[in-house]
């Protein structure tokens, strides 16, 4: 595959080493000339100076053939811009794009970015599946669907246990999709299921009610 | 009108007086609190520190009311992710942007936004005095 990578920092130069150990071809825009030299120097003819957000740039290192491009430069608005000329000017299959802050995923998304990743959620992700007081964790994001999985721990500092699913009211477009007792098989919830002290429930839910349902399952 | 303004140079702090003086109702959004210097003191509209392609600043900054968003920070790249924002996250009517590369302009001109690129402008202005 022919993969063009925008930013020439830490993240560009180990992609393009691994992506040139597996046999690609690849080709790094960087704006920085002392970068480039660097990155020339070592792997041979793979960088090219310039803007990689300039449609001129891109044309020069023949983005129009590429099978994809791979924005990684440290600012989520120059990572943007360069992934939407690729995709509207030079018509690039798949682009990806790297982000800071996380909430641009789903605007990213709705731009016509393929895809996005984030070093701040994939860290939280880790943080959450660790922290085996966390009580909760996201299973599956669809932020561009504005829907979640998310898995809700009931504690033992949790106000709801001993309640049933009937008296707890959620908030309205969340589901309840399974329980996970600590001892005995996964069930799907009734209103007479009982919450007890180590239950996992699967919960389908959106972003701005995670909190919401949080509170609901765990009274905390 | 309400009007939300995203940098505070020497165009967005002009453009936000003269607005304001018309009888608007205008918030300055900057990242740096020393353009707003360049707002006279009879400016009475808001001046809000905060980053123009952050959601929460841009809500801060009333863009969820705003009848009109304008991009005028030096950078093309933000002007072009914060329009983009302001049109399609927070639906603002009626959305301007500036980017100073003719050719970026031109390719989001044609995704939708509407765009000017002063690059364009003043060399057309010029060549017009030359030429007359």
């Amino acid at each position: 595959m022919y993969i063009v990578i925008i930013g020439g920092g830490r993240v560009g130069y180990y992609l393009a080493r691994a992506l040139l150990n597996e046999g690609h071809e690849i080709l790094i825009v960087e704006k920085n000339a002392h970068y480039c030299d660097i990155l020339n120097e070592e792997m041979g003819s793979v960088c090219v100076q310039g803007d990689g957000c300039e449609a001129a740039t891109l044309a020069e290192v023949g983005t129009s053939r590429a099978n994809m491009l791979v924005a990684v430069t440290g600012d989520d608005e120059d990572n943007l811009v360069s992934c939407q000329v690729a995709k509207h000017k030079f018509n690039v299959p798949r682009t990806i794009a790297r982000i800071r802050n996380p909430q641009n995923e789903a605007l990213f998304k709705e731009l016509g970015v393929d895809v996005t990743v984030s070093a701040t959620n994939i860290i939280l992700e880790a943080i959450e599946k660790e922290v085996p007081t966390h009580p909760l964790t996201h299973l599956l994001m669809r932020s561009d669907k504005g829907v979640e999985l998310v898995e809700v721990r009931i504690t033992s500092d949790a106000k709801t246990i001993g309640k049933t699913l009937k008296d707890i009211s959620l908030p309205r477009g969340t589901r309840l999709a399974l329980v996970i007792p600590r001892d005995r098989r996964p069930r799907v919830p009734a209103p007479a299921t009982v919450l007890r002290e180590g239950d996992q429930i699967i919960a389908m839910t959106s972003p701005d009610l995670e909190e919401e349902l949080r509170t609901a399952l765990t009274g905390i | 009108m309400k009007i939300v303004i995203m940098g505070c140079g020497r165009v967005g702090a002009q453009l936000a007086t003269l607005l304001d003086e018309d009888g608007h109702k205008v918030t300055v959004l900057d990242i740096d609190a020393y353009g707003f210097r360049k707002l006279p003191p009879t400016f009475g509209g808001t001046a809000l520190l905060g980053n123009g392609i952050d959601a929460e600043a841009l809500k801060k900054a009333g863009i969820e009311e705003a009848d009109i968003f304008v991009a005028m920070t030096q950078g093309d790249n933000r002007n072009v992710m914060a329009a983009q924002m302001a049109q399609h996250i927070f639906k603002v009517p009626r959305v301007i942007c500036r980017i100073y590369d003719p050719l970026r302009q031109e390719l989001y001109a044609t995704l939708g936004l509407e765009t000017f690129s002063p690059t364009t402008i003043f060399a057309q202005m010029v060549r017009e005095k030359i030429e007359s």
